[in-house]
């Protein structure tokens, strides 16, 4: 079977400067791959150049077979939804506006969002469990509500494969537990690929089947969550010391991560 | 500051019938006050039968001759140039961009001036006026594309275009005020900075109806794309995530405003303000959807110029420029929209 989304062999950067190279990934329907690395790591670079938004400098990404450098934006955006990380500020579109623009590749140049696309979009408010904000700007959500409109926007677009750019940053706790478990379902009920990266090693445990931790110019994995994300590879990447122990939740055991920040190895 | 104006609170559901009541009923309210009022009144009452083509006295022959075009030629400028001010706003994601922004106002004055120096005909200075509006965006673009290489992978699009308007922008205005240096002190000098400030005071039917044509087509490009305008307004990596071709879009939404702004410009000079301020009041008025944002500038620009231009043919002994009357009922209107905006009070 052919992946959604695929890397080989892959350098990105910009111009001459390579960030980081030899990544080799591959993303399925119904599956989480969580993206871990130290800021300054190359991360947003990695997804730049996955979405086709910058070339490769070495390498191929391929969405369902074909190559994205040969494919009309147009075409790459009904097969690949972006999240962007939800920033304050913007335009004060009401949130079902921002989620019909979802639609722009599946309309002509000149039309504006029809029956069929209004339609698409209140479905993937409703998806969501965000219908009651639809009429609501944008500017006046809060940060998780407005992830989750960005999220619906993705949806609205109607890919099999979703790239979520930290989708959990400067949300409170509430609402990562929120956005994580929308991803989650995201995958195991509606079958889409989803990559996120995160900062917490906890949300590979909690949401992904694969896990890739990104540092130093190369991406580890993608390997199982437990097999990659270890004390070690933390310690390497981020200069920290963490536990890994099991707890038991509800869920049954869960693997969770803890730095330790007294004491330590100095 | 200036971000807290684009961010006006909406209400969705009363918005859109009371914002088109409102931009409505100031065009027809300036409309009819344009048509009566002047150094020759027209009276409300005469309307009517000078339409129908009953009315046979001098006062038809100012309606049809000089009344009906100035006030056409009020009414497309400030349209087109609100038009545009409401795409580059939204394109450039920045509520001071105005259609000036890439050099079309001053690649325009630089063709009128130059035409005025040279003791050209009207025709010509117009003309000029309008081929050096649209050289001057092109040039702009042409140096930004050499600036961000073949691949136009270098750095961010918007900047650099910017950028390559400023520049050039700087430049031509060098060579205005070289050639104002040189010019005629007597003659050529006054008539340079009564162009430059902006007048319809000489419109003939001809120069209106040669001005409409590329304004018109401006217009209605602007028009049709207005909903995927929008999607630039989000940045440029989510607009091409979403599918969008933000190169050929904007290259599009460009090419429109300024072939209407430099129609207008050739027209009626550099009448500034229009573009910048017009924008502002729809968006209070409408919300940020260029779908409705667009319509909403045109028929604001043009109730605003017709009663600027009422004004200015009316208001004094002497014809006074537009661009000054623009300026000193735009910016405490402005300002008024910013406090608004500010407290919130939509």
């Amino acid at each position: 079977m052919t992946a959604l989304l695929a890397a080989c062999d892959l350098a990105v950067g910009h111009g001459r400067s390579v960030v980081a190279s030899g990544i080799s990934l591959a993303l399925e329907p119904g599956r989480v791959l969580c993206m871990l690395g130290p800021n300054g790591g190359g991360k947003t670079t990695l997804l730049r150049t996955l979405l086709g938004l910058i070339p490769p400098l070495a390498g191929t990404v391929r969405l369902g077979g074909a190559e994205i450098g040969g494919l009309a934006r147009r075409e790459v955006a009904t097969r690949l939804a972006y999240v962007p990380q939800a920033a304050p500020g913007g335009f004060a579109y009401p949130a079902r506006e921002v989620v019909a623009m979802g639609r722009a590749a599946r309309l002509p140049l000149l039309a504006a969002p029809g029956r069929r696309d209004r339609d698409a979009a209140e479905a993937a408010l409703a998806r969501l469990g965000i219908a009651h904000l639809a009429d609501r700007p944008v500017t006046e959500l809060s940060g998780g509500e407005r992830q989750l409109v960005l999220i619906a926007r993705a949806l609205a677009q109607e890919a099999a494969c979703l790239v979520l750019d930290e989708p959990t940053a400067s949300l409170d706790f509430g609402n990562q537990a929120l956005v994580l478990r929308q991803v989650r379902a995201l995958a195991e009920r509606d079958g889409l690929g989803v990559l996120m990266t995160t900062h917490h090693p906890d949300h590979a445990f909690l949401v992904a089947d694969e896990a890739a931790v990104l540092h130093r110019g190369a991406l580890d994995g993608p390997a199982p969550p437990a097999e990659l994300v270890t004390a070690a590879r933390l310690r390497e990447a981020y200069g920290v010391e963490t536990v890994i122990g099991t707890l038991d939740t509800p869920d049954g055991p869960r693997r969770v991560c803890a730095p330790v920040v007294a004491g330590g190895a100095a | 500051m200036s971000a807290t104006a684009l961010r006006a609170r909406a209400a969705p559901g009363w918005r859109g019938p009371l914002a088109w009541s409102l931009a409505l009923l100031a065009l027809v309210v300036a409309f009819l006050a344009a048509l009566s009022v002047g150094r020759f009144p027209i009276a409300p009452a005469q309307l009517p039968a000078i339409l129908l083509g009953r009315d046979e006295s001098p006062a038809a022959l100012v309606f049809w001759n000089i009344r009906l075009p100035r006030v056409a030629a009020a009414m497309l400028v400030g349209a087109a140039l609100a038009a545009a001010g409401a795409a580059f706003q939204g394109m450039f994601r920045n509520p001071l961009a105005s259609p000036d922004l890439l050099g079309v106002s001053a690649g325009a004055s630089l063709g009128a001036v130059l035409g005025i120096f040279l003791g050209l005909p009207v025709a010509a200075i117009q003309g000029l006026a309008f081929a050096g509006g649209i050289a001057a965006v092109a040039a702009v673009a042409a140096l930004a594309g050499a600036v961000r290489g073949p691949r136009g992978y270098g750095g961010d699009p918007i900047l650099v275009l910017i950028l390559a308007g400023i520049a050039l922008g700087a430049l031509m205005g060098a060579a205005i005020s070289l050639l104002k240096i040189l010019a005629d002190p007597y003659n050529q000098l006054p008539a340079i900075t009564f162009w430059l400030l902006g007048t319809l005071s000489a419109a003939t039917r001809g120069d209106i109806l040669a001005a409409a044509a590329p304004a018109l087509l401006g217009l209605v490009g602007l028009f049709l794309i207005r909903w995927r305008l929008n999607l630039l307004t989000l940045g440029e990596d989510e607009a091409r995530a979403l599918g969008v071709n933000t190169t050929a879009l904007r290259a599009g939404a460009v090419a429109c405003a300024t072939l209407c702004t430099a129609a207008v410009t050739a027209l009626a000079g550099a009448v500034g303000w229009i573009g910048l301020v017009v924008p502002h009041m729809a968006r209070m008025l409408g919300g940020p959807d260029l779908r409705r944002l667009v319509p909403l500038s045109m028929l604001l620009g043009a109730a605003f110029l017709l009663a600027v231009d009422t004004l200015a043919r009316s208001a004094g002994r002497m014809e006074i420029p537009l661009g000054i009357l623009t300026a000193v009922l735009g910016t405490p209107l402005f300002l008024w929209l910013l406090i608004r905006a500010r407290r919130g009070t939509a």
